[in-house]
C-alpha cells in the first residue's frame, strides 16, 4: 500500500480551530441577532446570508448559513434536518427482512449500497455466508449503481455550473442503467433487492445482453462528457483550484470517498479492506492531486470507467448456483413448497409475521458507496427486530468539509463546492 | 454530592478489580472479528490519543445506544458496570487495514463523555447527532447544539422511553423570518 506515508499530508491545523474557524457556530437566534446588527455600510460589509433549503443548487433541502463580506464567503454552516424522518427509530420497529425497505430510502441515488451494508451486518450477526452467486449479483448491481449514481453527479454538477445540457445527458445515461434495475428488481429506485440471506430474485433471462448493451452505450457517452466538460476551458476555470483541501485535513474531518481521494490519498475499501469478492476483480483506485473541485469531478467520471471494467469482469466470472441461502429460518420457502409442506407453510408464516431471530450481539460493517464509507452498526438483543440500527452516512460526515472548502471563496464557487461534495440529503438527515 | 462520589468510587474499584485481557490500558473484547475496547468516560481521551499515535488516523463514527429495555448485555468484559447509555466510537487504521470500536459506558441519568473534537474534528457533527437524538453530553464540544431536530425540540427521540408518534409535529412560526 502506498498509503499517504510517502505523500506530504499537509497541515491539518485549519480544521482544528475553535476560534476563527471557517465553521459558523451560531444558532438561529444568534444569527437573527447578527442580521439585525448588520450594517451594510460597515467597512468590511459583513452580513449573514441564508441560502436554501429551497435552492436549485443545494441538492435537495440543504440550507447554508453564510457569513459574507461582499461576495466572499468568510464562515458558513450547513443547516440540516429538513428531511429527517427518524429512520433509525423506524428501523427498531421493523424486522430484519423489512429493514432493507427502510434503509434503501436513505441514499436515494445509491439505494443498493444501503441495502447491501444492512444485509451484510445482519448476516454477520447471524453468522451466515451467502452463496457465491448472490455475492456476485450484489457486486454487479452495486457497481451498476455506482455508475448510475456518478452519472447523476455528472448531470447535477453540470447543471450547477451552467452546463445545462449536461443535465439532460447525465440523466439520459442514468435512465439506461435504471431501466436494467427495473427489469431485475421491478423498481427504478428503492429496490429492496439485496436482502439478508442473498438477493430477492435471480437475474432475469437475457441479463447478460442487457449489461453488455450498457457497456457499449456508456463509454462513448463518457467521451462526449470529456469533450463537453473535461477539456473545456470555461468548465475547468470554474473548478480548478476551487475548494481545495489537503489529505491531513480530509483525514481529520473523517471525509471519505472521492473527497479523500481527490487529495491524492489512496483509500478505497474495495481495495484495502475487500468485502464481497472485490479481491477477485481487477480495478484501479482513482485519485486526484490537488484536492480541488476539478479532481473530485474527474475522480467520479473515471470511477464510472473503473466500475464498467469491474462489470465486464463480473460478466465473465458470474458463477452459477443459488441466489440466496437455503436456510429455512432466514429465507422464505419457494411458493410451490408451501402447498406441499406443512413445515414450509409454518416457516413462511413465521418469517413474514414475526421475522427471524438474530443472535444477541453488535456488529459494524462498512462498504465503499459512491460517496464514501457507508457503515451500518446493529445491536441485536436476540429478537426479530434490531435493538438499534445506525447508519454511518458518508454524505452526513462529508458535509462537514463544506465550510472549510468554501472559506474565502466567492458565492458562485460555493455552488461548485456544494456540488463537488455531492451530498444526498436523504442520507444526511435520515 | 456524597452519593455521586460513592458511585464514582465504586466504578473505580470495579475497573481496578478487572483482571481480564486489556489493550491500551482498557478492557478489551472481540465481537465478530473486530476489536472492541471498553474505556471508562474518564479514560476515553487518553485511549483515543494512544490509538491515534498508533496509526488509527480517522474517527469513522460516533453514535450512542440506549440499553434501557435491553434484556442484559452479555458481551461486556466481566466487572464492567453496564450503564443505560453507551457511546460507540469507531476508529480506522489505514496502514494496517484495521478497525477498532470503543464502547464507553456513558452513564444512566446524565450521560456525559469528553468530546473528541481536539483529536478528530470530524466528530463534531456525529457528536451533535448523538446529543440531539440521545441526549448524551459531550464535554468540550465547540458547538453543543441540536443538528437534525429544531433548536426548540423537547426530548431525545432515539431514547427507548421516547415512543414513536408521541409528539405531534411541531411548528414554530415565531422563529421563521427568512
Amino acid at each position: 500500500m502506498t498509503n499517504g506515508k510517502e505523500l506530504l499530508l499537509g497541515e491539518p491545523e485549519r480544521v482544528f480551530r475553535r476560534e476563527e474557524s471557517p465553521v459558523l457556530r451560531l444558532n438561529e437566534e444568534e444569527a437573527n441577532a447578527a442580521i439585525d446588527e448588520t450594517d451594510a455600510l460597515d467597512d468590511d460589509h459583513r452580513m449573514i446570508l441564508n441560502m436554501g433549503p429551497s435552492h436549485p443548487s443545494t441538492h435537495g433541502v440543504l440550507r447554508l448559513m453564510l457569513e459574507m463580506s461582499g461576495e466572499t464567503i468568510l464562515r458558513s454552516k450547513p443547516v440540516i434536518g429538513y428531511l429527517h424522518t427518524g429512520m433509525e427509530k423506524t428501523a427498531e420497529g421493523l424486522s430484519y427482512l423489512q429493514g432493507a425497505t427502510n434503509v434503501t430510502r436513505m441514499d436515494y441515488a445509491a439505494p443498493l449500497f444501503s441495502e447491501l451494508v444492512f444485509s451484510l451486518t445482519t448476516e454477520k450477526l447471524l453468522n451466515i455466508d451467502v452463496p457465491p452467486r448472490a455475492t456476485w449479483i450484489r457486486m454487479l448491481m452495486c457497481e451498476l449503481n455506482r455508475v448510475s449514481s456518478h452519472l447523476l453527479f455528472q448531470a447535477t454538477n453540470g447543471m450547477d455550473l451552467g452546463a445545462v445540457s449536461m443535465m439532460i445527458y447525465g440523466w439520459r445515461e442514468r435512465e439506461e442503467v435504471l431501466r436494467f434495475f427495473e427489469k431485475v428488481t421491478g423498481l427504478r429506485m428503492n429496490h429492496n433487492y439485496i436482502r439478508p440471506g442473498g438477493v430477492a430474485a435471480d437475474l432475469p433471462e437475457g441479463w447478460r445482453e442487457d449489461v453488455k448493451k450498457l457497456l457499449e452505450i456508456i463509454p462513448p457517452r463518457l467521451e462526449e462528457y470529456d469533450t463537453l466538460q473535461t477539456n473545456q476551458p470555461i468548465f475547468r476555470e470554474r473548478l480548478q483550484g476551487v475548494g481545495v483541501m489537503n489529505p491531513a485535513e480530509a483525514l481529520a474531518l473523517s471525509a471519505t470517498g472521492p473527497i479523500l481521494r481527490s487529495t491524492g490519498y489512496v483509500w478505497d475499501l474495495r481495495r484495502h479492506m475487500p468485502y464481497l469478492a472485490y479481491d477477485e476483480v481487477d480495478f484501479d483506485v482513482v485519485v486526484g492531486t490537488y484536492g480541488d473541485c476539478f479532481d473530485r469531478f474527474a475522480i467520479r467520471l473515471n470511477e464510472i470507467r473503473e466500475s464498467l471494467k469491474i462489470i465486464e469482469q463480473i460478466l465473465e466470472l458470474m458463477p452459477e448456483g443459488d441466489y440466496r441461502i437455503q436456510n429455512k429460518k432466514v429465507t422464505p420457502p419457494p411458493r410451490a413448497r408451501i402447498d406441499e409442506s406443512m413445515e414450509a407453510l409454518i416457516h413462511h408464516f413465521k418469517i413474514f409475521t414475526e421475522g427471524f431471530h438474530v443472535p444477541e450481539g453488535e456488529a459494524y460493517v462498512a462498504v465503499e458507496s459512491p460517496r464514501g464509507e457507508l457503515g451500518c452498526y446493529i445491536v441485536s438483543d436476540g429478537g426479530p427486530n434490531p435493538y438499534r440500527m445506525h447508519i454511518r452516512g458518508p454524505s452526513f460526515v462529508n458535509l462537514q468539509t463544506l465550510p472549510h472548502l468554501m472559506e474565502g471563496g466567492l458565492i458562485a464557487d460555493g455552488v461548485a463546492v456544494i456540488s463537488s461534495v455531492d451530498p444526498i440529503m436523504g442520507e444526511v438527515d435520515r | 454530592m456524597t452519593e455521586t462520589e460513592e458511585s464514582n468510587e465504586e466504578v473505580e474499584e470495579k475497573t481496578e478489580e478487572y483482571s481480564g485481557p486489556t489493550s491500551y490500558g482498557v478492557p478489551v473484547t472481540e465481537s465478530h472479528d473486530q476489536v472492541v475496547l471498553h474505556p471508562a468516560p474518564a479514560q476515553l481521551l487518553e485511549t483515543v490519543t494512544l490509538l491515534k499515535e498508533d496509526g488509527f488516523c480517522m474517527a469513522i463514527d460516533v453514535t450512542a445506544v440506549d440499553y434501557l429495555t435491553h434484556p442484559g448485555r452479555k458481551d461486556l468484559p466481566e466487572g464492567l458496570n453496564p450503564e443505560r447509555f453507551e457511546v460507540v466510537v469507531s476508529l480506522i487504521n489505514h496502514d494496517q487495514g484495521k478497525r477498532v470500536r470503543l464502547r464507553v459506558q456513558a452513564g444512566t441519568d446524565n450521560p456525559t463523555v469528553p468530546s473528541l473534537f481536539d483529536l478528530f474534528p470530524g466528530t463534531e457533527a456525529m457528536e451533535r447527532e448523538a446529543w440531539d437524538l440521545f441526549g448524551v453530553v459531550f464535554e468540550g464540544h465547540p458547538d453543543h447544539s441540536r443538528i437534525l431536530l429544531p433548536d426548540n425540540w423537547e426530548g431525545h427521540p432515539l431514547r427507548k422511553d421516547h415512543e414513536v408518534g408521541r409528539i405531534p409535529v411541531q411548528f414554530s412560526p415565531e422563529v421563521g423570518r427568512h
